[in-house]
Parts: structure tokens; C-alpha cells; sequence
């Protein structure tokens, strides 16, 4: 690992931002860097650390609280290898829910991964043990979870950059990427910049900025990313997950549900639990507010429940709520493609984007291999979490050493929120963010779709992108704001022009034009592109292989 | 949202600082946690967690500030209850990690409303 630096090598000015003259401004160096330290990334850091390489990993937040992961209680999909026929029918009942889009091989894959990996965090998580003696290794809680990833990669010598959102990607001249730019936000957002062999990208997905639990760091960051460096996304129409809360709550804790008896204004009961639940749920509350009972749940079970999932029951308790007795009201939070499905496309097993020397783990990278075109939600992603971690270090330590490219010169390729194409202009950026909110959460436009509302919903994501396009961040002493606001509004607009080029309906994505599957459409959907977008059948737009670099 | 650090209990540790993963809070003038940017809280309670000094309120409002009282507050105990039944720190071994018995709670769920059918 090389010791931070100050910088011989002043850090490229973007666009027209003052750039710090701060001496706080550093240079590292690493073999692999590693954006995003959520489950995904974390996982990828130990990876790529345990092969001997140097590797920094850079959070927006802290790594160890930011994330999904750090506010639930991830379930893996665990299953054994004995009796020998339990993974082929795991495989099948998933392909089969998954709709036609997941990969029987990735899945297979994902599966026996996560059941050898996953046990090696004993001495940093403790496992607990049933009554027969048996340890549980399945289902972890998220705070502790994260708090052993983060112990585990500190011990093994990672360089861990808190409170350090990356702003966009370093670029050579073959296309490969050899870094990343950010501030360190608690250093008067002072510039720096990671060189490294390869960059692995474990940003998350994006929920649109909703109130989902733990998701407001996940603005969709690593797609702009790895868009702007030329990387396709594949499964963006899968975009429409939701997820029950108490009304004015962030607590998307799905168990205490698994219980709940839902009622209309006029106390009658209403969505019984089943597939469509969530659905019905929707329709009863674009009539009027839906109010939720949890008096089903019985009584041993609610005595475990705060030692199970000990937030759960926090707003309850501060708002003077008894859920058991009392009916307090919900509604639905929009989990985007963090348990939808949607994120940069993979082109390798090494999860290679492809750009050369750019790989991507966890939800920023499509899930549709494991999850097709339902939720992964759950078992999948948190499966698909921890494996593609592993792969894509792998990849990013292999790519590293495969070529000495230390000498090439690094172009740093962020756009949008960072450097004004044209005209400059100084926009409302938090309008910019309130425009894909209001296209992206509310139930009659993106859960229950129509080709005509999609549409609407593009021209308004247009002129929003436009404003935020030209944005001068000349005046911004914070960087990061606009450039949220930026993938925020690439992610809705790639969101929508999926949903559009999806002309039927399949798991998660739903029309109301067009109701059904169609045969036609058992293929995955890739999008590319930034000011213009363009749509394609994955086996016949792009090639199946990554870009060769030149030499 | 995050709505008040106790100032009676705050050790000026800072590890809320440290750990917020939206960034919420500065170090003041005084060297103690102030709540800079309230809007930015995303009322994940992981403040909380980190807070050995159970100093820490987050109200359960996510779109709406919620202001207290810090006397109310201590008076109905609502402070550190997150950290005691996590388990973590002192609490260590009282509260145990139940989380396992999660995967028989959605079983017995559907066992129920599959009867109820």
C-alpha cells in the first residue's frame, strides 16, 4: 500500500469548480480500488486484498453504516449441496420465477460461492447456533454484518477512505480506467485521487431517493460512472419493487409484515397476502390511506422481535404505537433497483463491464443473472452481493497485473453536475432531484405503467437532465449535491427508456397498455448512453465480449 | 430525523461524527457533535447504534422534523434502546443476536395465511 501523499501531480481542475489549493489534497496509489463500502464492496476489498494486492476502498459515507445492507438483516440464498438435487431445483424454482431472464450457470455459481465464502467471517461475526447445536449462517444482521467486513478488511491492511464520495472515473488512452477523482467531505471537501491498476464499482443501486431504509446514500452513482467510461446497463425497466412502511417511517423492515392484516379507510380488510399483494396494497392507496394490524402476529414471536430485528420496533415504540392491538397507517417506499433488478451490464464471469479494467459487484451491477425479472430481494442479492465481490476483485487484481499501464495518463471523464456542456447555467438542484422523485415513486406512474405515461415522464426527465447538464458548479463549494442530482436523473431516464423498449409486461414491470408476457421478449434489455439513449436486445445490439483494448 | 444530541450525556466522542453515513454532524466549536445538516438524515438510527452514551434522539419522522424535548426524552426512556437490544458494548451477551429465527418467522407467516385460505 502506498502511504497517502500530497500530490506532486495536481489533480485535474473539473469544469469550472475551484479546485482546492488545500495541502490536504492527496494522491494514492493502489492495485485495485474499490468505490463503495457496502456489502458488495467490502467483500470485493477482502478479496482483492488477500490476494496480496494493494487496495484503498472509498465510501461516500462510512463504511461499516452506509448502505442497505447496514440497516437489514440480509438473508443468503443458502442452500446445501446435500441432497444433491437441492441446488438444480433451487436453480429451477428461481429461473422459473425469474421469468426467462436468469442464468442458470450464474446461478449455480452464486450458490456454491456464497455457501463456502460466507462462513469465513467466523471470528468477525458471531454465528449463532440453534437448539440442535447447528450453526445459522444464512441470515445475518446488517449493523454487525457490516461492522465484521469492515474489521475483517482493516485487518487485512485495506486502506479505508471514510466520509470520500468518488465523483467520476479516471480514464487512459486504450479506454481502461485507472482510477477514480472524489472529496473528503470532512476535510473541507478537499480533491482526491486514486490511481490504481483497476476500479471496481460497488456503489449500489438507486432508490430514487426514496425513503427506503438506509438507501439515501444510493443516488445511482456508479451507473453515470460507469456510463460516462462507456458501459451499458441491462434490466433498468425492473425499477418498480416497493415496499410497506408505517406512514412518515423509514422502517421498510419486511417481517413484521409477513403478519400484517391491512384495512381501507372504512376498517374494512383488504389485500390478503399473496403475490399480488403489494399491488393491491398500491390500488387501495391511490383511493385513500391504508391502515395496518399486526394483532396476527402471535404472541412468542413478539417477544423475540427486538432481539431479531432490534429497529423494527423503534418507531412503534417513540410514536407511542402499540402494532398489535392498535391500526397505524402505511405506505409503500420505492426500493428502485436495489430489489429491483437493473444495473450495469456484466460481460464476463469476472463481472467485467465493458470497459476495460472497470468491474462491477452488487447492486450496481444487474442482477438479472440471479434475479431475472422479479425481486431480488432478499436471498438473491445479498448472494449476488457477497459472489460478484469476490469475482469482480479477482477480475480487477488480475486485469492489474496483466499489463504495466502506471505510465499512461489518466483523463478524468465525470460530466454531468461536474462540468457544464454549453451554455453555463446555475440551476435548483434540489428541484432537479424533486423531477425524478415525482416520476419515479408515485404508484400511478411507476408501478402501474403505461407506454403514454412513460413517455410524459421522459420529457420531463429530459429537461431535467438538460438543467442539469449545464449546471456550473462554479459556485459550489460541495461538488456532490449536483452530481447526485445528475445519476439520479441518468438513472430514471435509462429506468424509463427500458420500460418503454419493454413493450409488454414481466415481473416487475408492469403495463397497463400491455398486459402479458410476450414471447418476443424473453431477452434481457440494454441501455446505453447519456444525452441520447439508446435501447437494444442484449444478444443483438451489443457484443457478447468486452471492448479490445488497443494496444 | 435526527433531533437532538443530549448535551448532559454527550462525551464529545464523536464517533456520531464519524459514523454517519449521510454526514449529519460537524464537531463544534466546543468539540462536541452539533446536528449541521438535519435534512440530510435518512432516520437510520445507525447513530444510534454507535453511541455509547445513548446521547442521541432520532425521531421515527423521515419527511417531517419532529422536534422534542430532551427531558421528555430521558423522562420515557427512549434513549439507547436500539444499542441494549442489538446487544452491543455492555449489553453484550444479555441481549442475544436473534436474527437467525427470522427465516421460521416468514414460514410460520405463511403457514398461517395458507390455513387461513
Amino acid at each position: 500500500m502506498t502511504v497517502p501523499q500530497h500530490g506532486p501531480s495536481t489533480p485535474a481542475p473539473w469544469g469550472t469548480t475551484q479546485v482546492s489549493s488545500n495541502p490536504a489534497d492527496i494522491v494514492v496509489k493502489a492495485d485495485v480500488l474499490i468505490v463503495g463500502g457496502g456489502m458488495a464492496g467490502a467483500w470485493a476489498a477482502a478479496t482483492a486484498a488477500r490476494t496480496g494486492a494493494s487496495v484503498v476502498l472509498a465510501d461516500k459515507g462510512y463504511c461499516g453504516t452506509s448502505g442497505v445492507t447496514a440497516t437489514a438483516g440480509p438473508g443468503h440464498w443458502w442452500v446445501p449441496p446435500d441432497p444433491p438435487e437441492a441446488r438444480p431445483e433451487a436453480i429451477r424454482a428461481r429461473a422459473n420465477a425469474g421469468l426467462g431472464l436468469c442464468d442458470p450457470d450464474w446461478m449455480a455459481r452464486v450458490i456454491a460461492l456464497t455457501w463456502e465464502a460466507l462462513p469465513t467471517l467466523a471470528g468477525y461475526y458471531e454465528f449463532p447456533r440453534d437448539a440442535s447445536n447447528i450453526v445459522q449462517y444464512r441470515g445475518l444482521r446488517g449493523p454487525e454484518y457490516m461492522r465484521a467486513l469492515r474489521r475483517l478488511i482493516a485487518d487485512l491492511g485495506v486502506s479505508i477512505l471514510d466520509q470520500s464520495p468518488v465523483l467520476e472515473l479516471l480514464q487512459r488512452p486504450d479506454g481502461s480506467i485507472g482510477g477514480a477523482c472524489g472529496v473528503r467531505r470532512q476535510h473541507g471537501n478537499a480533491l482526491y485521487r486514486v490511481e490504481s491498476g483497476a476500479t471496481v464499482l460497488a456503489t449500489g443501486g438507486t432508490s430514487f431517493m426514496s425513503h427506503l431504509l438506509g438507501s439515501r446514500t444510493n443516488t445511482g452513482d456508479g451507473y453515470l460512472m460507469a456510463a460516462e467510461a462507456g458501459a451499458e446497463l441491462s434490466g433498468m425497466e425492473f425499477t418498480a419493487a416497493y415496499t410497506v412502511a408505517p406512514q412518515h417511517s423509514t422502517m421498510t423492515r419486511s417481517m413484521s409484515y409477513a403478519f400484517a392484516t391491512y384495512y381501507d379507510t372504512d376498517g374494512h380488510e383488504i389485500a390478503p397476502a399473496g403475490p399480488d399483494q403489494i399491488r393491491l396494497l398500491a390500488r387501495e392507496l391511490l383511493r385513500g390511506p391504508v391502515f395496518c394490524s399486526l394483532h396476527r402476529m402471535p404472541q412468542d414471536i413478539r417477544d423475540h422481535l427486538p432481539t431479531i430485528s432490534p429497529n423494527l420496533m423503534l418507531p412503534f415504540a417513540r410514536w407511542n404505537i402499540d402494532p398489535f392491538n392498535d391500526r397505524f397507517e402505511v405506505t409503500l417506499h420505492n426500493d428502485g433497483t436495489i430489489r429491483g433488478t437493473g444495473g450495469v451490464r456484466v460481460v464476463g464471469d469476472d463481472c467485467a463491464t465493458s470497459v476495460p479494467g472497470l468491474f462491477v459487484a452488487g447492486d450496481v451491477a444487474t442482477r438479472e443473472l440471479v434475479a431475472g425479472a422479479t425481486s431480488g430481494g432478499g436471498a438473491q442479492n445479498s448472494a449476488w452481493a457477497l459472489s460478484s465481490g469476490h469475482w469482480a476483485a479477482r477480475g480487477a487484481v488480475d486485469f492489474a497485473r496483466s499489463r504495466d499501464r502506471r505510465s499512461m495518463p489518466l483523463t478524468p471523464v465525470g460530466q454531468a453536475g461536474l462540468r457544464p456542456l454549453g451554455t453555463a447555467r446555475t440551476s435548483d438542484v434540489g428541484a432537479i432531484v424533486q423531477a425524478v422523485k415525482d416520476e419515479m415513486h408515485p404508484l400511478d406512474r411507476n408501478l402501474f405503467r403505461s407506454g403514454e405515461k412513460l413517455r410524459r415522464s421522459q420529457q420531463r426527465l429530459d429537461s431535467a437532465w438538460k438543467e442539469i447538464r449545464h449546471f456550473s458548479g462554479a459556485a459550489a463549494a460541495n461538488p456532490l449535491p449536483a452530481r447526485e442530482a445528475a445519476a439520479l436523473v441518468a438513472s430514471a431516464r435509462w429506468s424509463l427508456a427500458a420500460a418503454l423498449a419493454r413493450d409488454e409486461s414481466r415481473g416487475l414491470h408492469q403495463r397497463e397498455d400491455r398486459p402479458g408476457t410476450s414471447a418476443g421478449f424473453d431477452r434481457r434489455i440494454v441501455v446505453s448512453g447519456l444525452d441520447s439513449i439508446r435501447t437494444g436486445f442484449e444478444d443483438e445490439v451489443h457484443p457478447s465480449t468486452r471492448m479490445e483494448l488497443a494496444e | 430525523m435526527i433531533e437532538i444530541v443530549i448535551a448532559d450525556r454527550c462525551t464529545a466522542c464523536n464517533a456520531c461524527v464519524t459514523v454517519c453515513p449521510t454526514n449529519v454532524f460537524d464537531t463544534g466549536a466546543d468539540g462536541r457533535p452539533v446536528i449541521a445538516r438535519q435534512a440530510d438524515c435518512q432516520t437510520c438510527f445507525m447513530c444510534e447504534l454507535y453511541c455509547k452514551a445513548d446521547a442521541l434522539y432520532v425521531a421515527p419522522d423521515c419527511d417531517r422534523p419532529a422536534p422534542v424535548d430532551a427531558a421528555a426524552i430521558l423522562a420515557a426512556n427512549l434513549l439507547g434502546q436500539f444499542r441494549r437490544d442489538s446487544g452491543w458494548d455492555e449489553w453484550q451477551g444479555l441481549y442475544p443476536n436473534e436474527h437467525w429465527l427470522m427465516d421460521g418467522v416468514f414460514r410460520r407467516a405463511r403457514e398461517a395465511s395458507s390455513s387461513a385460505d
